[in-house]
């Protein structure tokens, strides 16, 4: 493949797409509620209305508006449908049509300019919903595999790293640690093997950003993968995925399969002397795998036990050689950045957090779904404004941010903007993107009891503050909730709180009392009343 | 570059004794990863699929296959939560227990499960018809609650949809 070939795929491929499109979303949220049923209907109905020639249907990835899906959209009418269910779709083909006999249909039409998609700023999911994820083709038609080429052959690795660099993009698994530091760490080691790592584990409970963006534009990881490679030095990717992500699974193997059938992926990549593949390994079920050091461990097919670092993967990293490892959005965020540029990215978002954040909306929220905004957003605008509150006038208690290694966000300080720093100031964290709303008839003590719960079972024991500390947290715990815990057992807790903390070996232990402190700070009356007098 | 694998070209063992014609099959994923040690747990993937279950012999089969102690096998086996030691039932309900499940009410499944069904999480009824397990997420939260029958995801379920669910599994065997 040459660039000449690749731009005649695009143009191809753009002049097959004058009909009018359908889109259907084909991701795993709208299809377990029979998308799949949706698009097969419409495909036949559209055939036997004899629309063939002029309207398409594509099954595309998450439309983002998951609560109210299947979702179905039509392009040049403007036209958004929700809760479509398979006997709908003669409706929308009638309506289509423009015939008069479309008085009462039961559909149900959405808004495609709600504040839900109005308040958004794609860049990592500008694909998204936009495109057929398993087609190579559509990927290409809108530019993709260019990037690939253009750092290949218009740039140094060096000068990869300093767009990446000036762009200020800071890894979005949860750290935050700054991308661009990270892969001029990895390139300066020495050595001739390397390896970039995707880190598709998704561990925090409640969040499905990563997961919508490998079933709905995985080239897009690869190739963000592939320019990673590049500028580090390694030819070799793994991506890291959980078993519970079928489809992610599927249409990674797909995107691979494709890239690797043009000649994007393998040796000689646009006829240059750059190598690069990349291998998927599929997790087994542990949250301590999304840990970088226990993730390597697991990719090595061993036990996922975390090990302390230094040295950090980038100096001594998947069998032993100098690794790099990022999360599904920091590799979702490159291609933008290395297209319009690394200031240009810069211009978004706040002065220490740049760039737009993919968010996970869930819980007591009227809707639900997927939205990237830019960085300083506050949580109101997102949970009132986007989110549209708690369904029947409710009131939001709290906001859960940073998955087990979070806290909550009171409903008094929603004001705040979502940038790292302010969410640390605030006792949570930006974590991977997880935002779960509670209303007044959440117990905070229950939630704090719950991520105990999941943090005892995900341990993986090799240290004892963690291991024994988690199970003694959760107990105590269980006291209030049954209500036997005295004052004592207050002090107990929170004393057991900072002594895990600190001296566990690794990132689940040291943030596992994350979820009690936080809700000790703000929802201290909540434990107290449950006090036995 | 040193690489921690040992790869061989023919394998090792020959067919099983028991002519379990299912040991073929565990036999040619093996040799598909070229018997590395690395893909074991690829290998765990694979053999549960083909057995349901990983049961003593599988395990011994692979450890050989791969030339591993078959204390790692073992261990490796048992740290991850997906593989299991011991037969399931004939059905599967998986129960979502992330946080945006639990804040919409997975836990009340959970309650109506035990008490309708008899079945807690990691139990499987007697006569092998159902089991519940449950899920630390499977990323289908926005249709909160989420509940899996037998490789089917559902969302936004209710006590009274997961009863009329898992009926059909009960007490007709
Ligand atoms: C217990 C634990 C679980 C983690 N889970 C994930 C995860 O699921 N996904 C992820 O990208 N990072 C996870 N991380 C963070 C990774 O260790 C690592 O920092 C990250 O993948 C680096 O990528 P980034 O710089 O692009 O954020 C986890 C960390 C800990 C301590
Ligand atoms: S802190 Fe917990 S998860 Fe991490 S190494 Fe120690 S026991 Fe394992
Ligand atoms: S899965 Fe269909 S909109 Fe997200
Ligand atoms: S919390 Fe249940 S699907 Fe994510």
């Amino acid at each position: 493949m040459d660039i000449k070939e690749l731009r005649e795929i695009a143009s191809t491929t753009r002049q097959k797409q004058t009909k009018t499109r359908i889109r259907c979303c084909s991701a795993a949220g709208c299809l377990s509620s029979e998308g799949e049923a949706v698009k097969k209907n419409l495909e036949t109905a559209i055939a036997e209305a004899g629309l063939g020639e002029k309207v398409e249907v594509c099954g595309v990835g998450c439309m983002k508006f998951c609560g109210r899906g299947p979702l179905v959209a039509v392009d040049d009418h403007d036209q958004l449908y929700e809760f479509v269910t398979p006997d709908q779709v003669g409706d929308i083909v009638k309506k289509l049509q423009e015939s008069d006999a479309v008085a009462e249909t039961g559909l149900i039409s959405g808004d495609p300019h709600h504040p839900f998609y109005a308040l958004q700023r794609n860049i990592a999911l500008e694909n998204s919903g936009n495109i057929d994820p398993e087609s190579i083709d559509e990927y290409i038609a809108l530019g993709g595999y260019e990037q690939m080429y253009k750092v290949i052959h218009e740039m140094t690795p060096g000068e990869v790293i300093t767009e990446i660099d000036k762009s200020g993009l800071r890894g979005r698994g949860g750290g935050g640690y700054p991308t661009g530091l990270k892969w001029a760490t990895v390139a300066k080691m020495p050595g001739q093997q390397k390896y970039v790592i995707c880190n598709a584990d998704e561990g925090d409970p409640g969040a499905f950003m990563d997961r919508s963006v490998l079933e709905s534009d995985p080239h897009r990881i690869l190739e963000g993968m592939a320019i990673a490679g590049y500028a580090v030095g390694a030819n070799h990717g793994y991506i890291y995925v959980r078993a519970e992500y079928p489809l992610a699974i599927k249409r990674l193997q797909k995107a691979i399969q494709q890239a690797r059938r043009y000649g994007l992926m393998g040796t000689q990549i646009f006829d240059s002397p750059i190598d690069f593949k990349v291998d998927i390994r599929v997790g087994a079920g542990a949250f301590v795998c999304g840990e970088e050091t226990a993730l390597i461990a697991s990719v090595e097919g061993k036990r996922g036990n975390p090990r302390p670092r230094p040295p950090y993967p980038a100096q001594s990293g998947l069998w032993a050689s100098p690794t790099l490892i990022n999360n599904v959005e920091t590799y979702a965020n490159v291609v933008p950045i290395i297209r319009e540029g690394g200031d240009w990215y810069a211009s978004i978002g706040t002065e220490k957090s740049k760039g737009t954040k993919v968010f996970a909306l869930t819980g007591k929220v009227e809707n639900a779904g997927l939205i990237e905004v830019p960085m300083g957003t506050t949580v109101r605008q997102v949970v009132e404004e986007m989110g549209g509150g708690v369904p029947d006038g409710g009131k939001v208690k709290a906001v859960q941010t940073g998955g087990p290694s979070g806290g909550c966000i009171p409903g008094d300080k929603l004001d705040t903007p979502i940038e790292y720093d302010t969410l640390l100031a605030l006792g949570t964290m930006m974590g991977s993107g997880g935002m779960i709303v509670m209303d007044e008839s959440t117990n905070m003590v229950d939630v704090a009891q719950f991520y105990m719960d999941f943090c005892k079972s995900e341990s993986c024991g090799k240290c004892i503050p963690c291991r024994a500390g988690t199970v003694q947290l959760y107990d105590l715990l269980t006291r209030f909730l049954e209500g036997e815990a005295t004052q004592t057992d207050l002090a107990k807790l929170e004393n057991l709180c900072y002594m895990v903390k600190e001296t566990s070996l690794c990132g689940l232990g040291m943030s596992a009392p994350n979820p009690v402190i936080s809700t000790l700070r703000y929802f201290r009356h909540e434990y107290e009343a449950l006090l036995k007098v | 570059m040193t690489v921690a694998t040992d790869r061989q070209t023919t394998p090792p063992s020959a067919d099983h004794p028991s002519g379990d014609k299912r040991f073929k099959v565990l036999d040619a994923t093996m040799k598909r990863n070229q018997f590395s040690q690395d893909a074991l747990i690829e290998i765990l993937h694979k053999a549960q699929e083909i057995f349901g279950y990983l049961e003593e012999d599988v395990l011994l089969y692979v450890a050989r296959g791969l030339k591993l102690p078959l204390s790692r096998v073992f261990g490796v086996a048992t740290f991850y939560h997906l593989f299991s030691l011991k037969p399931s039932g004939k059905h599967t309900c998986v129960v979502c227990l992330g946080t945006a499940c639990y804040v919409k009410g997975a836990g009340d499944l959970l309650k109506m499960l035990d008490q309708e069904v008899h079945l807690k999480p990691g139990e499987t009824t007697e006569d092998g018809q159902m089991s519940l397990v449950t899920a630390r997420c499977i990323g289908a939260c926005g249709i909160a609650p989420a509940v899996v029958y037998d490789g089917k995801v559902l969302g936004k379920q209710t006590e009274d949809s997961v009863l009329m669910a898992v009926q059909p599994w009960l007490g007709n065997s």
